[in-house]
């Protein structure tokens, strides 16, 4: 009788074991493997490394343009969140990776940060990948608790050269986007801030509505809710033209500080040396997942939008990143600033 | 009577039958993956988030803080059958319960933990329809010196977790203070004790060190001899709690409620203090303090009471400010943008169905999760009959397998070995390994706003005092140190004099 019983408690655990070790498997399924014909491909499942927590906006982003981009090459994405470091260990990972197509990666603006930020990197970004093309560009709001003196931006610049030793600058830590913007928003005004660091962007928030700290420069995906409800003021935001959801904030340049532009672009990536046909189609299918009305929708509603079809290719992706890269060397340089 | 209206909208809502479907399906996924140790609520909802797109909102909401708040209910199954806390807040459910299962008494622990979760659910969510908006103004006072302050007060508390020695106690503390400290530091992007090993940058994962120290060095321990080998499978006593049983966690269950949805409110990490501040209250004004650490079903009442009321209340700075506490809630920030509705203090106001609607779901959701848990108390139990052979080696492959589909990186793996070998010299030693997962857990809280608070005030240390709520909170921790230190005192007195006699 106790036998029957083991039997059915331990037939009970196996299938437990089986079962957490499907939800493992599908979420590493893919990646590796022989490859294959470059011709054929895809013929397994498509692993997506974001490196980056799940729920944030990157990860946000790559799971919108996953499923028409699986439709189109007619092969399973599986989105992978590998955090840690700013994103270089996901992109270390992938760096990498066999170079057949079955490893991307999503990045955005940090894979061109992370040189200057990090000395002992193990990756080359220009050497170690093969760009897919570019994804999106999310815009950044200049934000400040709701009690802040001052009301337009001219006067936030004013304010903070003259209250330089009291004014505080909160960000989501070093590398991330808030940093980044706030790096450039103290070098465009020349000033040096006291800066307050948080673990994320939600904390950061946090204090902000809760008035613990001054101002900081973020995401429109993550500030708008808090502007429309009047709970944080906005400023202005970093990008050329006015956002859809935040029609009467102005431009940076319309509010005359035009040197500070910045937007947290993405783009896909593999390692290098994967074959060219299979770039091309990944590329291709990243061009059809952009035009998808679906994902038009659904970035809007987040404050941003797709790239043009012309920049969601290689060379174009290449060039931006080049560019910025020199960018970012120059401003992290002067800012003193390195994580390790 | 605007509540009454408001709950009534809320009800009829989270009645229909679709919602009432999905709110199903969230808590038996969410104790599906909180059963599971490592598969976390985070990766479930991140995976089914696309899915939820082409939801109503108010659907999609409802089954996303299903598994949330499922996976609290889950975590204990586990912490209590085989020691293997998947939460922090598990962690402490495991001390009492996993005792009380070592004693043939899992049913009574399993019921006591289920009950004290479906009270604690119940009335969480009435303080979340009574009281939302303006406990979330009141958690938004808290800046980072009140944190501090806070957390010291609880650091200082829950020394009363040991069993034995205090001294040892403090030492688990500021073991487990320094391992999470591992990574990079916020502050200035150097990284601390990583040795070069860029896969420890994001530091250490809490479940390997909870997997480690507490199952794998439980299973070590129960190797060692033929006597505490069957220990594991003692017969089972009863599957029900016993009139005594009901009546000693009334308290504990209602102490645990109110301390946790108090603290469950403070976005900046209250949520983690509740389950061990609760314990800690349970064991001190307990009269029977010598049974905590060896079965002592109050001491599984109350922390998972606090707990699963802090996983109510955590929704309030979401839902009334769009200010998530959780990784969790920061997905469902993001459904809620998807389905272009803006989080934040306007929800109410511009979508009561939905406000309400998710409210009212919460008490369903707790009632169905009750319905689902006790009929499988009998099953969990059975699973205590298996054969070591067969159980051991079985929980170590699928807490090896649930640790690395967190974030698929190796070293979580090997860490659970590493702290599993820790936590057997650790009870070799005498030391025990709730201490360390407390300083693990607060450690990091206690720097991060330790030094947030100095640099938001130039250096100036004066604001620990100067502000009030964290003024409170330094003079009850020195009023705790004073309680508890002031018998030590007063029995080693006793001793000197008695051997001067």
């Amino acid at each position: 009788m106790t036998t029957t019983r083991h039997r059915a408690a331990a037939r009970m655990i196996a299938a437990i074991g089986a079962l957490s070790f499907l939800a493992a498997c599908s979420g590493n399924g893919g990646g590796g493997g022989s490859g294959g014909d470059a011709g054929n491909y895809p013929e397994q499942n498509i692993t997506f490394v974001v490196p980056f927590s799940a729920g944030g906006p990157t990860d946000t982003v790559t799971r919108m343009i996953a499923e028409p981009m699986a439709a189109k090459l007619g092969a399973k994405i599986v989105v992978q969140n590998v955090e840690g470091a700013g994103g270089t260990v996901g992109a270390g990972e992938v760096a990498r990776a066999e170079p057949d197509g079955y490893t991307v990666l999503m990045h955005h603006i940090g894979m061109s940060t992370a040189p200057a930020l990090y000395k002992n990197l193990g990756y080359q970004p220009l050497e170690d990948f093969e760009m897919v093309g570019l994804v999106t560009e999310v815009p950044m709001t200049i934000v400040a608790r709701k009690d802040f003196p001052p009301a337009t931006l001219p006067d936030l610049v004013n304010h903070v050269k003259a209250n330089a030793g009291k004014v505080t600058l909160a960000n989501a830590g070093v590398g991330a986007a808030s940093h980044l913007c706030g790096l450039l928003f103290q070098h465009a005004v020349g000033v040096k801030l006291q800066e307050v660091p948080y673990k994320g962007t939600g904390p950061a928030l946090t204090d902000l509505v809760g008035g613990q700290v001054d101002f900081m420069c973020d995401q429109t995906t993550n500030t708008s809710g808090q502007i429309t409800a009047g709970e944080i003021k906005a400023y202005a935001v970093t990008t050329p033209e006015r956002v859809k959801s935040l029609p009467d904030l102005p431009t940076t340049a319309e509010a005359g500080l035009s040197q500070l532009q910045v937007s947290v672009w993405h783009g896909l990536y593999v390692p290098a040396d994967t074959p060219q046909q299979v770039v091309d189609k990944l590329s291709e299918a990243l061009k059809v997942a952009l035009a998808d009305p679906a994902v038009v929708d659904q970035m809007a509603k987040l404050g941003t939008a797709p790239v043009a079809a012309a920049d969601a290719t290689p060379q174009a992706h290449r060039t931006h990143l080049e560019e910025q890269l020199g960018t970012w060397a120059k401003i992290i340089a002067d800012a003193g600033v390195e994580a390790s | 009577m605007d509540l009454l209206d408001n709950l009534a909208l809320g009800f009829s809502t989270a009645f229909l039958v679709q919602n009432v479907l999905y709110c199903f399906v969230g808590v038996l996924l969410g104790t599906a993956v909180g059963v599971l140790p490592g598969i976390g609520p985070t990766a479930t909802v991140a995976m089914l988030l696309p899915i939820t797109f082409n939801f109503e909102p108010v659907t999609a909401l409802i089954m996303l803080a299903g598994i949330y708040y499922g996976a609290q209910y889950g975590g204990s199954t586990t912490a209590i059958l085989i020691n293997l806390p998947g939460e922090s807040s598990a962690a402490v459910t495991a001390l009492d319960g996993h005792e009380m299962a070592r004693q043939g008494r899992a049913g009574p622990a399993l019921a006591a933990a289920a009950i004290g979760s479906f009270v604690a659910g119940t009335l969480a969510t009435v303080a979340l329809a009574v009281a939302a908006p303006p406990l979330a103004r009141v958690a938004l006072q808290f800046g980072p010196a009140d944190y501090f302050s806070l957390v010291l007060f609880g650091l200082i508390v829950s020394i009363a977790l040991a069993r034995g020695s205090t001294l040892k106690a403090l030492a688990m503390i500021a073991l487990g203070v320094l391992l999470g400290m591992v990574g990079q530091d916020i502050y200035t992007g150097l990284p601390r004790f990583v040795f070069d090993q860029r896969e420890l940058y994001g530091g250490i994962d809490f479940v390997s060190v909870a997997v480690g120290m507490f199952g794998v060095a439980e299973i070590l321990r129960n190797l060692e001899d033929e006597q505490t080998r069957t220990a594991v499978v003692s017969r089972v006593k009863n599957l029900w709690p016993t009139r005594e049983d009901r009546r000693r966690i009334v308290g504990p269950i209602l102490r645990g409620t109110g301390l946790g949805s108090a603290l469950g409110v403070l976005p900046g990490g209250g949520h983690v203090l509740a389950s061990f501040t609760s314990y800690a209250v349970e064991k001190r004004v307990s009269k029977r303090q010598q049974e905590f650490g060896r079965g002592a079903i109050e001491g599984v009442a109350g922390p998972e009471s606090a707990n699963n009321a802090a996983a109510q209340t955590s929704f309030i700075p979401l839902l009334t400010l769009g200010l998530p506490a959780h990784p969790v809630m920061a997905l469902m920030v993001g459904a809620f943008i998807v389905h272009g509705i803006t989080p934040g203090p306007n929800v109410i106001s511009d979508e009561p169905a939905l406000f309400w609607g998710l409210i009212a779901s919460m008490w369903i959701g707790n009632v169905l999760l009750v319905l689902l848990n006790l009929p499988l108390i009998g099953v969990w139990v059975r699973m205590l009959r298996i054969p070591y052979q067969v159980l051991f080696p079985m929980i170590i492959l699928f807490a090896a397998i649930g640790t690395y589909s967190l974030s698929f990186n190796a070293y979580d793996v090997y860490a659970i070995v590493f702290f599993g070998i820790l936590g057997y010299v650790l009870i070799k030693c005498g030391c025990e390994p709730a201490p360390l997962l407390l300083g693990f857990v607060l450690g990091p809280l206690l720097e991060e706003n330790l030094r947030r608070a100095l640099i938001i005030s130039r250096g100036d240390a004066s604001v620990f005092l100067t502000r009030p709520i964290s003024a409170v909170f330094l003079a009850l921790a020195v009023a705790a140190l004073v309680v508890a230190v002031l018998p030590a005192i007063r029995r080693r007195r006793e001793v000197v004099f008695a051997e001067d006699e």
